[in-house]
């Protein structure tokens, strides 16, 4: 497939929420297209519908009408069992607030997603060791993460994201926590894993900086791109 | 895998909620088992007595007494192998608190119709000889340390008078559920002794102690003894053992109903303070669940989560309860030997208080497990930060 090829092709998407009787519409006819390999960010004031936007896209919110088709998968029409066993396999997910699960440590955590796989323990090791050593955490594998540093935590859940290998990763306001060397560390992390192993990035920021290191930026506002 | 280690690690995550519900369930286990024994103590006697023993009163009132006349009548009847009687003898020894049973009989046929009392052989026929020998249960020997020869004073309450008797033998129980706190004397002691001080009273029997052959044809003994008295100023009351202690107990009936409700009230209100910390710990990890559910983790595995966390609770609670039933039991079984003679936790007390973790864990768990499944991700995942 050439590099070119898009890998998530959104069509007429609409979402609202309900509340109570009020219809609050967030999204309106989104249409685009995400390349292959591509690191794009979305911008956009607070409200605006940008996390309701990537939710969509990773498969874990639904859209009222419209399609979104990745990889040739249209997302939109899988059961709730089907999207979690896609999303297993196919979306790594970088949280604003590193979402570590706290009694578990840096390794138990990038371990995860691979129980829900068919891997060995043997190979899973493998596999999560490799993660960490990206990330560079090896040493601190062992740690849980009340005992890391927010951009640790962060390495951490970058590593957890990548270990089962999905093509497209997710970062809602990866660095919105973080102080502004952590910040540089985490976006130099997620430039290697889109420029060395082609993942296709899609980063939620509110951070010029972070935006700076995308090829593409999106301006969402009241619910539609205004560029 | 994975999953059993969350469970052990969240489980334990809020030390004391964790251990404050333990106790709560324990406690409550305690008390669950306690009333049980209590209740099984009650129905002790039932269990422990024997099918082919009769036992006749008077038919007015057990407070009316039967002539001694009747023994002849009684032991000619058709299917009974051996009569014996006996009177509630009512005698205080000390003070009021040191309550036991206490009885007069008569020895041979008593002890011939209760072989469930073993007594050393030497010891009965020293007891036979003695008209103010008495003998005892072990524990009653134990609770108030009489050894054979002592000699015991006991205050009449329904014969005035102190009495004198001598210790000639201690019984043992052939079985756990014997009742090994019982005090028998001669009758012949009690009723020379009143012949001379309250003679109306003499010659008389509170009831009589029946053998029979067959079991299965008890029923028609008595229907043909009480029929033999009939008319006269007398007439008799005959039924089994069992059906005569539980004339006893259902006078206590409303209270082992209030017990069973009290039980059943115990475990509604520890299945209300399990749901209580499952549903506050639920909440606090809505979050966490979201983004196991985005990693792919489904339903099921959050509900596993969820309803494991509260069986090792629950099972931790019943474990340390059971724990403390036993050195509890035997306390109350030391302080309330009079009451209870036979207090002893029954297995199945153990497999209830299993069976009540399980189903509290799974009735606590069922609802924030619902909850915690079906909220979006999305909104689980706002919860965060
Ligand atoms: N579950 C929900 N129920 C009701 N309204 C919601 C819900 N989720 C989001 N909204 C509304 O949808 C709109 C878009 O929310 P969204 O979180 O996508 O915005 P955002 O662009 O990510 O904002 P921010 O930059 O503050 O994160 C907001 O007005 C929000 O209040
Ligand atoms: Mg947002």
């Amino acid at each position: 497939m050439d590099k070119q090829s898009s890998i998530v092709e959104i069509r007429n998407v609409y979402k609202c929420y309900y509340k109570g009787d009020l219809v609050v519409p967030v999204l309106s006819d989104i249409t685009f297209d995400i390349a292959r390999g591509e690191f794009l960010a979305i911008m956009g004031p607070s409200g605006s519908g940008k996390s309701t936007l990537l939710n969509l896209i990773a498969g874990i919110d639904r859209l009222d009408s419209g399609s979104i088709v990745i990889d040739d998968v249209d997302i939109s029409t899988l059961s709730e069992t089907e999207l979690a066993g896609w999303r297993s396999g196919n979306v790594g997910f970088i949280f604003q607030f590193y979402n570590l699960i706290p009694v578990l440590t840096a390794f138990e955590n990038v371990d995860l997603p691979l129980h829900l796989t068919g891997l060995s323990k043997k190979e899973r090791r493998e596999h999560v060791e490799a993660a960490l050593n990206m990330v560079n955490l090896t040493p601190r594998m062992d740690h849980y993460p009340s005992q890391l540093s927010g951009g640790e935590q962060q390495r951490v859940a970058i590593a957890r994201a990548i270990v089962i290998d999905p093509a497209i990763l997710v970062a809602d306001e990866p660095t919105g926590d973080l102080d502004r060397k952590s910040a540089s560390d985490v976006l130099d992390l997620m430039d290697r894993l889109n420029t060395e192993l082609n993942k296709t990035i899609i980063m939620v920021t509110h951070d010029p900086h972070a935006a700076e290191r995308a090829h593409v930026i999106r301006h969402l506002e009241k619910g539609e791109f205004s560029t | 895998m994975i999953l059993l280690k969350m469970i052990l690690k969240n489980a334990f995550r809020r030390k004391v909620r964790t251990g404050l519900t333990v106790l709560a369930f324990a406690i409550a286990i305690l008390a669950f088992g306690l009333l049980r024994t209590v209740i099984g103590a009650w129905y002790a006697g039932v269990e422990s007595s024997s099918a082919n023993r009769l036992i006749t009163r008077n038919a007015v009132s057990l407070i009316f007494p039967l002539p001694l006349s009747y023994y002849e009548k009684i032991r000619h009847a058709e299917g009974v192998t051996s009569v014996s009687y006996g009177n509630w003898f009512g005698g205080i020894y000390i003070s009021e608190k040191n309550f036991f049973a206490n009885f007069a009989i008569q020895p041979e046929t008593y002890l011939g119709l209760y072989p469930e009392y073993i007594l050393p052989e030497d010891q009965k026929e020293a007891f036979l000889r003695d008209r103010r020998g008495f003998v005892a249960g072990r524990k009653l020997a134990e609770r108030f340390g009489w050894d054979i020869g002592d000699v015991v004073t006991l205050k009449g309450t329904i014969y005035p008078g102190n009495w004198d008797f001598e210790l000639k033998g201690i019984y043992r129980g052939r079985t756990q559920n014997t009742d090994e706190t019982q005090f028998f004397f001669h009758w012949q002691y009690l009723n020379e002794t009143i012949r001379q001080t309250m003679p109306s009273m003499a010659d008389k029997v509170g009831f009589y102690l029946i053998g029979v052959r067959d079991p299965n044809h008890s029923a028609d003994v008595a229907r043909e003894i009480d029929a033999m008295f009939r008319n006269s100023p007398a007439e008799t009351l005959t039924e089994t053992e069992a059906a005569f202690i539980m004339g006893f107990i259902s006078m206590s009936q409303a209270i082992i109903q209030v017990i069973n409700v009290v039980s059943i009230v115990v475990i509604i209100i520890i299945l209300a303070v399990v749901a209580n910390t499952m549903a506050m710990t639920t909440r606090e990890r809505i979050g966490e669940y979201a983004v196991l559910k985005t990693l792919g983790y489904t339903g099921l595995h959050i509900t596993i989560l969820i309803v494991g966390e509260a069986l090792v609770i629950t099972f931790l609670g019943s474990l340390l309860g059971i724990a403390l039933t036993y050195p509890a039991a035997a306390g109350f079984k030391q302080g309330l030997s009079a009451f209870f003679p036979i207090f002893n936790i029954e297995r199945s007390t153990i497999w209830y208080d299993l069976g009540i973790a399980g189903a509290v864990g799974f009735a606590a768990s069922f609802i924030p497990a619902v909850q915690a499944v079906r909220i979006r991700i999305a909104d689980g995942l706002r919860r965060i930060g």
